[in-house]
């Protein structure tokens, strides 16, 4: 009956966290969210569903395991049916009312906590989508409850096929014998334990490495490779470290031989050696799980902190000159001669502004500052654009734009430049190169860098540390046409949010029509232009954050619980087979305190182990991740790793407490 | 003084509309050293007896004293460290744990009495000795005969020299020939060590390897005979007079 418990505790929560995640899009359309918010919400929607596809495929396969775990346990139940006349099929019907049963009882607990939860929820996504909660209203997704319905439904139905396919398979000798075969030991070979340890841990160590220090050589087929080596190695890792670990700690007698140790270890071992396969899923899953939470928090916390530190104005408009044929004439036109055409004003609405161009040599590629090395180089970085020009600012302009950031200057003397790049894996091949000290040619001059690594700094509003580099050099070698692009960066002149808000729609309207108009009078002219704005760009990075904070949510807690269910379903039924050994210890005199702890070690450890070896290959896993996640930031990592293990303590933790207190109440004296 | 000594004991079970009386009013003392043979029919309340010296089981009214301590009023820990300092189990059913090999399992015993490594190796080595079983020390339990079994669960039972085993039905899931060899084993603990042993069975055959053999009959003692100076034929024979003197539920006792 208490496994029952643990299978219906897993079927409430996977059905409450179904469907507090697919109620998220209902809830947020109650909430007062500006239009881009809105968009937002329209893709977290069709994201969270899509996941959840493949959620359901997760928990349809727990549940599918649980059943069929449950139905062993019953094969001596199943044998007296049998033996008393029952046929196959009326035995069948038996398990799918009871099946039926659960599962409607299920659906309706898990949903009623469900709709409690996601109350809470509400207040969770209003505080991500910054959104006042002044107005609280009680929400029910519809949708989401037949969606939940459904795919439960749907669940159900191939659990109860399943049962019927195993049942109409039973061989009443084997069921009734199923209880009483005593378990036949096999201690492997130590040695081939060991070998085989070895050789995993090797397997292991090599795609750690490739993957940690040389990602830069990865691509899709490789990555799978190593996974692929990954789990091969996990799997090989439980399958000898039971052995392994049982042999060392026999081969330290006073260790083996003291109390109730030689029980406890034997029984870890015998539980370890008949779920081998189980333990590498686990293992996995939780490894998964703890990335996809750290990555999610950490993408979430970087980007609300590095928001303030790349984007420190309000506006930015700028249009290149990507006319090659038109250039001499576009280099003539700037934005202020665009928008005066129209007759606006480009600089209305704005109390302080930068406006500026920067430029391009063409000879001044990616590509030519790399010099000899660019052979190695490409090798080592197939990925990267290598004959875009450069672009190069003027000392003078980037000044007054530092001076409106509020950020540092910079001084140059001639003949000297500076490389300007904050996205992490760029600057260290840009350090690299620019540690040789080479001189290179801009603009007919030949310069030197002033320092030998790149300066943390950017031009452009963004919400990430993308600046992949920009040349700053001295004025004097600058000339009108050598110009790319014109800027204008500014700030609004309004003193609170709803003024900026009013502000923005007015600038951006002005925009519209200014670049419509001049595309009008000169149809022949193709011009990349674009408007960035600190607002824009603050919504679209809390929504991104809140996307990804959800499905990272999402998986992590549907693959905890998978896990949690698994183990303790595992540890229960080892703890009712086990009754009788414990009730023997009992007849011989082991005290109470020495059971309770021998079975506190059984399932710490049994809960411990697939958790250290995920913990480990985590450690590696995050140091890809952090590669990726250069972009937005990894200053917040500490902290989001903190959640995570919060939450991975509060579940698996949680799940470990009660498979050892109901453990605990199962062993106990009957008496 | 007697070693065992039982008062006047017990046992219901049942509510007052069904009370069955499982051991009604039982009296008798085991010297040290001496092998004494309950026999009786299924459901003469032997078993409920055992239980009640080996304190698995607790008694409605009456007392049991090992050397003087009223083990009827033990509690908690003081059961456990009784059972485990003064007794030694041996069962039917072997109940060897069946993830542990047999070394393992006799060692067990030594251990959960905190006995160091060292000692315990050169006990079990001596017990194993003594019993014949030092060959299988290595196998676990399914690799082994039920002779073979029975007699790790004895050596597991002897090994912390108890004051009293008690063995329930030892021979019953046994060929004749293990349960001979058990039982000569039996004699050669008790006539060499000095073991004190009860043994609860149904077989004459088994019961005939006692020096002393209580018969029960629905709950109370039946009759009581010594082995003396008999050979264990003679005994053997005494024996089943007895039991066919038991009444017309004889067919059950052998």
């Amino acid at each position: 009956m208490r496994d029952y418990a643990v299978y219906f505790f897993t079927l409430v929560i996977g059905v409450s966290v179904f469907y507090v995640f697919n109620a998220i899009g209902t809830q947020a359309s109650y909430l007062e969210l500006e239009n881009d918010t809105r968009n937002i919400i329209e893709l977290l929607k069709s994201m969270l569903s899509g996941v959840s596809v493949f959620v359901a495929i997760v928990l349809g396969l727990l549940i599918v395991y649980a059943s069929r775990f449950l139905m062993k346990r019953r094969n001596r139940e199943f044998a007296l049916y049998l033996m008393l006349g029952m046929g196959k099929f009326k035995i069948s019907s038996i398990l799918l009312i009871e099946t039926l049963i659960i599962g409607i009882c299920s659906l309706f607990v898990g949903l009623m906590i469900g709709i409690g939860l996601s109350q809470i929820m509400s207040v969770f996504v209003a505080n991500l989508f910054e959104a006042d909660m002044t107005e609280y209203q009680f929400t029910l997704s519809e949708e989401a409850i037949w969606k939940t319905v459904m795919y439960f439904a749907l669940m159900y139905v191939i659990v109860m096929i399943w049962n019927t396919l195993v049942i109409s398979h039973f061989k009443l000798i084997d069921l009734m014998q199923s209880g009483k075969k005593s378990e036949r030991i096999k201690l492997k070979n130590p040695w081939l334990c060991v070998l085989i340890f070895l050789f995993a841990v090797g397997l292991l160590s090599y795609a750690y490495y490739q993957v940690g220090w040389k990602y830069r050589d990865l691509n899709q087929q490789k990555i799978t490779i190593y996974i692929c080596f990954g789990c091969i190695s996990t799997f090989l890792i439980f399958w000898s470290v039971s052995g392994m670990l049982l042999r060392v700690i026999m081969s330290m007698k006073s260790v083996y031989y003291k109390g109730l140790n030689s029980f406890t270890f034997r029984q870890i071992s015998s539980k370890i050696n008949t779920m081998v396969f189980s333990m590498m899923v686990i293992c996995l899953m939780l490894f998964v799980t703890i990335c996809t939470l750290s990555s999610a928090f950490s993408i979430r916390n970087s980007m609300n902190a590095t928001i303030v530190e790349n984007c420190p104005a309000d506006c930015e408009i700028y249009f290149s000159y990507a006319d090659e044929e038109k250039l001499a004439y576009l280099q003539s036109v700037d934005l202020e001669k665009i928008y005066s055409d129209s007759g606006k004003t480009l600089t209305e609405n704005f109390r302080e502004w930068v406006h500026f161009s920067t430029y391009s040599d063409e000879n001044l590629t990616f590509g030519t500052s790399c010099g000899e090395e660019l052979k190695t180089i490409q090798k080592n970085y197939p990925f990267l654009i290598y004959d875009t020009p450069e672009e190069i600012i003027g000392l003078n302009d980037y000044n007054k734009l530092m001076r409106l950031y509020g950020k540092e200057e910079l001084s140059l003397d001639e003949g000297e430049f500076i490389v300007l790049c904050d996205f992490k894996s760029m600057a260290e091949v840009r350090n690299s190169l620019l540690q040789k000290g080479k001189t290179l040619n801009i603009f007919g001059h030949e310069l030197k860098s002033k320092y030998d690594d790149c300066q943390d700094g950017f031009v452009d509003l963004s919400s990430q540390h993308i600046n992949a580099g920009i040349y700053v050099v001295p004025d004097s070698i600058l000339e009108k046409n050598y110009a790319s692009r014109d800027y204008l960066i500014g700030n609004y002149d309004a003193e609170n949010k709803e003024e900026k808000q009013a502000i923005e729609q007015e600038v951006c309207s002005a925009y519209e029509e200014v670049f419509q108009h001049w595309a009008d009078q000169h149809p022949e002219l193709s011009v990349l232009r674009e408007i960035n704005t600190k607002i824009d760009i603050a919504s679209a990075s809390v929504g991104l954050g809140a996307v990804i904070t959800f499905i990272g949510m999402y998986i992590g807690l549907v693959f905890l619980i998978a896990c949690g269910a698994m183990l303790a379903l595992k540890e229960l039924s080892e703890s009712v087979d086990s009754i009788s050994r414990y009730e023997m210890l009992r007849r011989i005199g082991a005290e109470e305190k020495d059971l309770s702890k021998s079975l506190f070690q059984q399932t710490g450890i049994f809960f411990l182990l697939p958790l250290i070896l995920a913990c480990i290959h985590s450690v590696f896993g995050m140091k890809f991740a952090s590669t990726f996640l250069e972009i937005f930031g990894t200053e917040k990592m500490s902290e989001s790793i903190f959640m995570t293990v919060s939450i991975l303590l509060l579940i698996y933790g949680g799940y470990f407490l009660i498979t050892y207190f109901c453990s605990k109440h199962i062993i106990k004296n009957k008496q | 003084m007697a070693l065992l000594s039982i008062q006047q004991i017990e046992k219901y079970y049942g509510n007052r509309s069904s009370l069955t009386k499982a051991i009604d009013d039982i009296s008798f003392s085991v010297e040290k050293s001496e092998f004494v043979a309950i026999m009786g029919a299924s459901g003469s309340g032997k078993t409920t007896l055992l239980n009640c010296i080996s304190t698995i089981d607790s008694v409605t009214a009456g007392h049991i004293f090992l050397n003087e301590t009223d083990i009827t009023r033990l509690k908690g820990k003081q059961l456990n460290a009784f059972r485990r300092d003064k007794l030694g189990f041996i069962f039917q059913d072997f109940n060897l744990l069946d993830t542990l090999t047999a070394y393992e399992n006799i060692a067990l015993a030594l251990s959960i009495q905190k006995k160091s490594a060292s000692e315990i190796d050169s006990s079990v080595r001596v017990v194993a000795q003594q019993l014949g079983i030092t060959e299988v020390l290595r196998k676990y339990p399914y690799q082994m005969s039920g002779g073979q079994k029975q007699r790790v669960a004895s050596a597991r039972a002897i090994i912390t020299k108890p004051e009293l085993i008690l063995a329930d039905e030892p021979t019953g899931a046994l060929d004749s020939r293990s349960a001979k060899m058990l039982l000569e084993r039996f004699n050669y603990l008790n006539q060499t060590i000095e073991a004190t042993i009860i043994m609860v069975t149904h077989d004459s055959f088994t019961a005939s390897y006692a020096g002393r053999v209580l018969f029960i009959k629905d709950g109370k003692i039946f009759h009581e005979i010594r082995k003396g100076n008999d050979s264990r034929k003679e005994f053997f024979d005494k024996i089943i007079d007895v039991v066919t003197l038991l009444g017309g539920d004889a067919g059950d006792t052998l």
